[in-house]
């Protein structure tokens, strides 16, 4: 189950770039002074680590439970939820007196986020695969009916003031949000961990349900619990930076080509290394070495969508 | 022992399977037969706990199949589905491994690398054991799953339909192994099978099922009679001796 | 002889359910007529029959009234094409990238010559529309298909990879604005003069209405109708083309406006069952009014202001689908 002596290569290759990365956003281009560089960039890098790890571990874990290499967790609308649980709760938490705490309410916000996800996933996860692609079209259309609700809201409250929003706002990485970076921090810390001591089980979980409860995994509360812990991951990557639907699956399909196998020791890591190297290389790339004003990860996002055309014209499995 | 009592299983309003009762004792060689939609691989599916029953109870050794711990259960009895398609790149050797995940939770041991070993062995998988699983042939992925099974070394093996795609020699061979894990192993073997002359031929005991009900059980001698298959599958048949088996015919009757 | 009478009673029941669609539309068109900005009303054509008030009717709300009927009564039958393509009743050309492709096409056409002429612009928005729809198709093709919910799955992704490179686009030329009309259809802005390229959704429609046994066939597979001896790569050609004029007149003249493409056949479906021959005129009918239902709501819910139909019809479209699939739960899961 070891890797091939050629994976080994890539695999370093991406590790080695994943370290110039972050070396090459924190020093090119210094030409104020440096105590400032550390602080402005480090806290953006470290919020980019954060989204890279958040959104590669939760679609790898999604993927594996859903078996399927084009499905994301961004798709399901967790990050609506979080959006609806968010202002839903910020009224409340005020009247705790909470409001000035944005940490606290962060991390009030997500223990609800898990406990309404959990909640659903018991409720209309059918204990099968097809459950799950129900479970998914079901967020997804979840999602569609919230934001619409509030379009509507929001015109018949003031019909005069409406300024069409855009439906889904994007993600960006010049506008993170800093003062949440701490609790992010720790939050994905203890879901990967989590996930990696999950790592063999997920290995088993890879063959299908019935080959998985006939070697002893309770499916059901193993799946609800990792589903729980990519729904937390998925809404610490949309406080900090807003949703990205693609990303993910960019990140994935290149850590199943570089590794070429699918023991989760490895691909968890490899994983890791790709989206740091696409979030903070190719950041680095395109604001500093090119000084170009594209939209970086709108571009991302695009590149992950024509990877999920691309896949599934060559007939990967669904 | 493996114990079922007044086990149902009901989809909408459509009772599949039907207050079953059954025991089957330890050891041996176990067939279970009947139409199609008469409930075999339902019934097999609840007593392994892949499908959870609607009404009744299934006790492993007195041990509760819905109550007991997963890897507990894990080690004392393995059930292999018709359906075992997955796309991923494993090699035979990593899918056979992963029958000693119950043991060992994925850290494989040198003891466990000699069971796989042995299963490989036993079921002639070694020339094979490097090779993808979508390189190999139905019978051959087929065989590498049991291997994965057997390498679970539980006391208790179910198949749902293990003969399903592949040929006659594969046929025989799988039932000759099934056999001998029952005989030199100790092991309980419980198997639906289509074809009811493998049942006859290679079982100690055979449970005939229709309609989602217990409709005979017994040793071979017992139910392989013309009345009885032929009220079973609802057309004509006629069992034969040949060479100390009992066969049954009914390719064209009359 | 008990399933002759009792098709014959599902018969008599679609003739009656037709009439009365047909009734409901033209009471629907009546009180569209009827609503509008200005405070004229149908009534004053005979009580004080002037030229403001024929203006008002032919040049705004006749056409608006019309161009909805026609759009509704499309995209109605679009949905219930695509459907027939996909082999899958939870699709539409809204969920797997039809109006996507289509609106990158304006993007494009946008790009190329603001001022473009329309049957230009229309050739335009069509072939990428027709693109979109090919993409999905042949996608379907190459996948196994182990469960019906991975087919509209696909197509809501598909529908969004197409829509974050329109968004891409738009941002850098600065048409974001543009690209989130053309995805939010509403016909505040239908006057005379500006709507005619629905007829071409209109002979669409009809041009199904004729085909609808071919296009039953073609949904039952390709072996299939290939046995019964139908040209079946033809047919699978000419569907996405029907589909694509439709969704491009429609986005062309409205906006994109989601959902009753997937919510009217299955409530036809529910009601007469799977031979399309005998449902598809009750489609269609059936489209316009819910067509005419979302835009009359929309123009009173906050008069004199409107809240686009697009707006409305995905409320309602998402929450049918959301019934749909937990209806049909066991049947899916």
């Amino acid at each position: 189950m070891g890797l091939t002596t050629a994976a080994r290569w890539r695999l370093l290759l991406v590790a080695v770039l994943a370290v110039l990365s972050i070396v090459g956003f924190m020093t090119w281009n210094v030409q104020s002074d440096w105590a400032f560089i550390i602080e402005y960039r480090g806290s953006r890098l470290l919020a980019m680590l954060l989204v890279a790890v958040a959104m590669g571990v939760s679609t790898l874990v999604f993927q594996t439970l859903t078996h399927s290499r084009i499905l994301t967790p961004s798709l399901m609308g967790f990050d609506v939820l979080y959006v609806l649980v968010h202002a839903l709760g910020l009224a409340f938490w005020a009247r705790l007196g909470l409001g000035s705490m944005p940490a606290v309410v962060f991390v009030l916000d997500v223990l609800l986020m898990a406990g309404i996800a959990l909640v659903l996933f018991r409720l209309l996860f059918g204990d099968s695969v097809r459950g799950l692609h129900l479970l998914i079209l079901l967020g997804m259309l979840g999602g569609l009916l919230f934001r619409e609700l509030t379009e509507l809201a929001l015109r018949v409250l003031d019909p005069t003031e409406f300024s069409i929003q855009s439906g889904r706002s994007i993600a960006s990485f010049s506008r993170i949000n800093l003062s949440l970076l701490w609790v992010a921090l720790v939050l994905t810390l203890g879901c990967v961990t989590l996930v990696f001591t999950q790592r063999r089980r997920l290995d088993v979980l890879n063959l299908g349900r019935d080959v998985a409860i006939n070697l002893g995994v309770s499916y059901r509360r193993t799946v609800t619990l990792l589903l729980v812990v990519a729904s937390v991951l998925v809404s610490v990557s949309t406080a900090l930076v807003g949703p990205m639907l693609f990303f993910g699956l960019l990140a994935t399909n290149l850590a199943y080509w570089i590794s070429g196998t699918h023991q989760h020791s490895w691909t968890l890591v490899t994983t890791v290394l790709v989206a740091v190297v696409c979030l903070v290389g190719g950041q680095l790339l395109v604001e500093q070495i090119l000084q170009s004003r594209l939209p970086f990860v709108m571009l991302l996002e695009l590149c992950g969508g024509v990877l999920f055309i691309l896949l599934l014209l060559r007939g990967v499995r669904e | 022992m493996i114990e079922a009592k007044t086990l149902s299983k009901r989809y909408n309003e459509r009772l599949v399977v039907q207050d079953v009762s059954l025991q089957i004792p330890r050891g041996g060689v176990t067939a279970i037969i009947g139409p199609n939609g008469a409930g075999k691989s339902t019934l097999l599916s609840m007593i392994s706990r892949l499908t959870p029953m609607s009404a009744g109870s299934v006790e492993i050794d007195g041990m509760d199949v819905t109550r007991t711990p997963g890897p507990e259960l894990a080690k004392r009895l393995s059930i292999l589905r018709q359906h075992n398609q997955t796309s991923l790149r494993l090699s035979v050797r990593d899918l056979v491994a992963f029958g000693r995940f119950p043991h060992s939770g994925g850290r494989l041991t040198a003891e466990d690398q000699h069971h796989i070993d042995e299963a490989l062995d036993y079921l002639s998988l070694n020339e094979f054991q490097d090779r993808h699983l979508d390189e190999l042939s139905g019978g051959q992925r087929q065989r590498a799953y049991v291997a994965m099974v057997m390498c679970q070394d539980t006391d208790y093996v179910l198949l749902d339909e293990p003969l399903n795609n592949i040929d006659m020699r594969f046929a025989v061979d799988m039932m000759q192994l099934l056999r001998r894990a029952a005989d030199e192993k100790g092991k309980t073997v419980v198997v639906v099978l289509h074809d009811i002359n493998f049942a006859s031929c290679y079982s100690d005991h055979i449970i005939a099922m229709r309609g989602g009900k217990l409709a005979w059980q017994g040793t071979p001698d017992e139910v392989m009679r013309d009345e009885i298959l032929s009220e079973l599958y609802e057309i004509p048949m006629q069992v034969h001796e040949l060479n100390g088996q009992r066969i049954c015919v009914y390719f064209r009757m009359g | 002889m008990t399933t002759s009478s009792s098709t014959a009673s599902t018969g008599r029941c679609a003739l009656l359910l037709t009439c009365g669609a047909a009734l409901l539309v033209i009471l629907l068109a009546l009180a569209s007529l009827n609503t509008g900005a200005s405070q004229m009303k149908l009534l004053h054509l005979l009580t004080q029959p002037d030229d403001r008030v024929t203006r008002v009717l032919f040049a705004s709300r006749l056409p608006r009234t019309v161009a909805l009927t026609l759009a509704g009564a499309g995209l109605a039958v679009a949905g219930l094409l695509m459907q027939m393509l996909a082999r899958n009743r939870l699709v539409e050309p809204g969920t797997v990238g039809t109006f996507s492709a289509a609106s990158f096409g304006m993007l494009l056409a946008a790009l190329i010559n603001p001022g473009m002429a329309l049957w230009l612009k229309f050739v335009l928005v069509s072939v990428c529309a027709a693109l979109g729809s090919w993409l999905f198709l042949a996608i379907l093709q190459r996948i196994p298909l182990r469960s019906a919910l991975i087919v509209p799955l696909v197509g809501l992704v598909l529908s969004a990879v197409l829509a974050s490179g329109s968004g891409l686009v738009a941002s850098l030329f600065e048409l974001g604005q543009a690209l989130r009309a053309w995805n939010s259809g509403d016909f505040s802005a239908i006057l005379r003069g500006r709507y005619e390229l629905l007829w071409v959704a209109a002979g669409m429609t009809v041009l199904a209405m004729l085909l609808a046994d071919r296009f039953t066939v073609i949904g039952m597979g390709k072996d299939f109708a290939t046995n019964v001896g139908i040209n079946y790569a033809a047919l699978m050609v000419l569907g996405v083309l029907m589909v694509s004029l439709i969704s491009a007149s429609v986005v062309i003249t409205a906006g994109a406006l989601p959902f009753v493409g997937l919510v009217v056949p299955n409530l036809v479906r529910a009601l007469v069952g799977d031979n399309m021959r005998r449902g598809i005129v009750l489609v269609a009918l059936c489209g316009a009014a819910l067509m005419l239902v979302a835009d009359l709501l929309g123009r009173l819910l906050i008069h004199p202001y409107e809240v686009p139909s697009a707006n409305l019809l995905a409320i309602v479209g998402s929450l049918v689908f959301i019934v749909i699939l937990l209806r049909g739960r066991r049947q899916w899961a």
